[in-house]
């Protein structure tokens, strides 16, 4: 209980650091939203109006404390060029960039660890050496150019799969996850390869302990002891990556949305800075960064009910 | 988060290194930074017989190979002006030529030939690359040192900025510094914004390895002998920091490489007409099902840069660790 509160605790202020250091780099940026609004139209005097309409002329900290109380009460405030409240916006996208992130660790890891347990099964062999060097080439393949090589082979040569634009799962479940599939494989690539590694690597390590020579000993299949006594005790740093990923990603997803034009939350903090529209980057900051703290939380938590001993260690604490 | 015990059979990796694989720049960088954790210690462990008795203190041929494709590059870059290149700025009568004898690349949708767009491109993206990333090594290696050998509340402070550094998305924070620069996309803008990106990995990698050092023997014998703290971080610590940090930057130019393609698809790299690669990748998308080449020939010319880059860093970083061993 009392390392629960302690982990709130730190939640709490690792929150209000980064929003504050959001509020204070956006706030560095030259230009703010009224002269973009303003941009072509209008002179000084609607600059000075549109400062006024969105309190522009407060000091930052000000501003700062204002948006907070906002948030405390459930408001994130609204877009200042589409008038949008943000927190509608966060309800459309969040779900987006959530299957988009949930469907890529799917495909990593479908792919990663049968390979993984084959390439443990003879550690240094071909299958071994040749999957470890076409994941390294993998890992050194920039995420928009896997992007446009996707797009180039499915949707242009093969007419397979879409190039952009997103189907919401709940309007219907297979186009959405076929309107994701490409978007969900560029972000799968990179991972794999480290997937694959983690689990390799562990497995090997596992494989030398004396419960494995035991159960080779009485005579048990190679197949039974890789899949029911090493996996599991050997899948706790990938549990703890892809948990971990996930929290992380929830802000890396935007080269890929961008790329593949899906209106998640990628885009749309991109989209406001660009458009110096900062309550709603504000908004999508706090969501992401609280995204990932709260799956650094779970991971944690997860990992110590997996291992007892950690359980064990930490009671004695 | 708990300590192991030594015989629990899935080694954690340490927090820093758990940012694995991500594609992106602050990310990547800190995987490399903090030593790729004990997943690649391990792959090699694999051959180690095979090394142990053939590959003692050699680089290898793949070293060679990739060495020898990036000195190919920069040396291209370096040269542009000088060589018989047709111009990268002015359009001709052959529209979305695919490549051929005579345009070696193919030439995009205003006519301009894609070799020589490459070459010129690879010398501003070179350009970026190494200049964000001498920023991050200066700013971030400072940082690093003075926090590993002093400690204390100024630790505590760098490394707490670092933290707040790295937990923006990367991407987010480069294309702020983007816009930081009141949309002036020019070469020092953008290497900036990668720059700053580079900084927090930097710091985190010297840090670490400064810790290591400061313990040593040779450290507290300067010390005992009366040099002053200045003196030791320049002549005993630095040397012995710097390979690792070598190791680092020569992989940490690759992601530059793939961070401003990043910029470039979002819009905010170097303005044209100025090609960089990124920004020729970028400009071709719209073009995949007509005229591939434009987008793909950069492309293929970056993925060999970075991927030649990566392996060349990798086995510096190898080479370096096994004369530590002996």
């Amino acid at each position: 209980m009392r390392f629960v509160r302690k982990k709130l605790v730190q939640l709490v202020v690792v929150m209000l650091c980064v929003t504050f250091f959001s509020f204070l780099l956006l706030e560095m940026l030259p230009g703010d939203t009224a002269t973009t609004l303003c941009a072509g139209a209008g002179g000084t005097e609607c600059i000075e109006q549109k400062r006024a309409e969105f309190h522009l002329d407060d000091p930052m900290p000000v501003r700062y404390v204002t948006w907070l109380q906002g948030v405390v009460t459930g408001d994130f405030g609204a877009s200042a060029r589409t008038a949008q409240p943000v927190w509608e916006a966060l309800k459309q996208r969040l779900p987006v960039t959530i299957e988009l992130l949930l469907y890529s660790q799917f495909i990593a890891l479908i792919v990663a660890v049968p390979i993984g347990l084959i390439a443990a099964q003879r550690a240094g062999g071909i299958f071994d050496r040749g999957s470890t060097g076409a994941l390294f080439l993998f890992l050194a393949i920039p995420n928009f150019m896997l992007a446009l090589v996707l797009i180039l082979i499915f949707p242009v040569k093969l007419k397979l799969f879409q190039a952009v634009g997103y189907t919401p799962f709940t309007e219907n479940p297979f186009a959405s996850l076929g309107s994701l599939f490409l978007p969900a494989v560029t972000l799968a690539m990179a991972e794999m390869a480290t997937y694959m590694r983690l689990l390799r690597t562990d497995l090997i390590a596992t494989m030398q302990e004396d419960y494995i020579t035991m159960a080779k000993a009485k005579g048990m299949s190679p197949r039974h002891i890789l899949l029911r006594h090493a996996l599991k005790p050997s899948s706790f740093s990938l549990i703890t990556v892809i948990g971990l990923n996930f929290g992380r990603l929830i802000g890396g997803t935007l080269l890929v949305e961008v790329i593949f034009s899906i209106n998640g939350l990628g885009k749309y903090t991109v989209d406001g800075i660009l458009g110096r529209d900062y309550i709603p980057v504000q908004g999508a900051i706090l969501v992401i960064a609280l995204g990932y703290v709260l799956v650094n939380f779970a991971v944690d938590m997860i990992y110590a009910a997996l291992d007892p001993r950690i359980r064990h260690a930490r009671a004695l604490v | 988060m708990p300590e192991h015990s030594s015989d629990t059979p899935g080694v954690m990796p340490s927090r820093g290194s758990i940012f694995a694989g991500s594609g992106d720049l602050a990310t990547e960088m800190t995987r490399v930074a903090d030593g790729v954790a004990h997943e690649r210690d391990a792959m090699s462990d694999v051959d180690s017989d095979e090394d142990g008795r053939s590959a003692k203190k050699r680089l290898g041929p793949v070293f060679w190979i990739a060495a020898g494709w990036f000195i190919l590059v920069a040396l291209a870059a370096l040269l542009a002006p000088i060589l018989p290149l047709k111009s990268y700025t002015a359009p001709s009568a052959f529209i979305r030529k695919p490549p051929s004898a005579q345009f070696w690349f193919g030439t995009d949708t205003i006519g301009r030939d894609i070799f020589s767009r490459t070459v010129w491109g690879g010398r501003v993206s070179l350009a970026v690359a190494f200049a964000s990333i001498s920023f991050g090594v200066l700013v971030g290696g400072s940082i690093g040192v003075i926090s590993g050998y002093f400690r204390g509340r100024i630790e505590t402070l760098l490394m707490g900025f670092c933290d707040v550094l790295l937990s923006f998305p990367a991407l987010l924070l480069a294309l702020s510094i983007v816009a930081f620069r009141g949309d002036q996309r020019d070469l020092l803008t953008i290497s900036l914004a990668i720059g700053v990106v580079s900084i927090a990995p930097v710091a985190r990698l010297v840090r670490a390895n400064t810790l290591v050092f400061a313990q040593r023997e040779f450290v507290v014998a300067s010390r005992s002998l009366g040099a002053r703290n200045g003196r030791i971080i320049i002549r005993e610590i630095l040397p012995n920091v710097i390979f690792p940090v070598l190791s680092f930057s020569i992989i940490a130019i690759g992601l530059a490489i793939v961070a401003e393609g990043g910029l470039a698809f979002l819009g905010q790299s170097v303005q044209p007409p100025t090609p960089t690669w990124g920004g020729m990748i970028s400009d071709g998308r719209n073009y995949l099902a007509d005229a591939p080449w434009i987008s793909l020939m950069p492309c293929l010319i970056l993925f060999l840069t970075v991927l030649a880059l990566n392996l060349a860093g990798d086995r510096i970083r190898e080479y370096f660790d096994i004369k530590d061993n002996n």
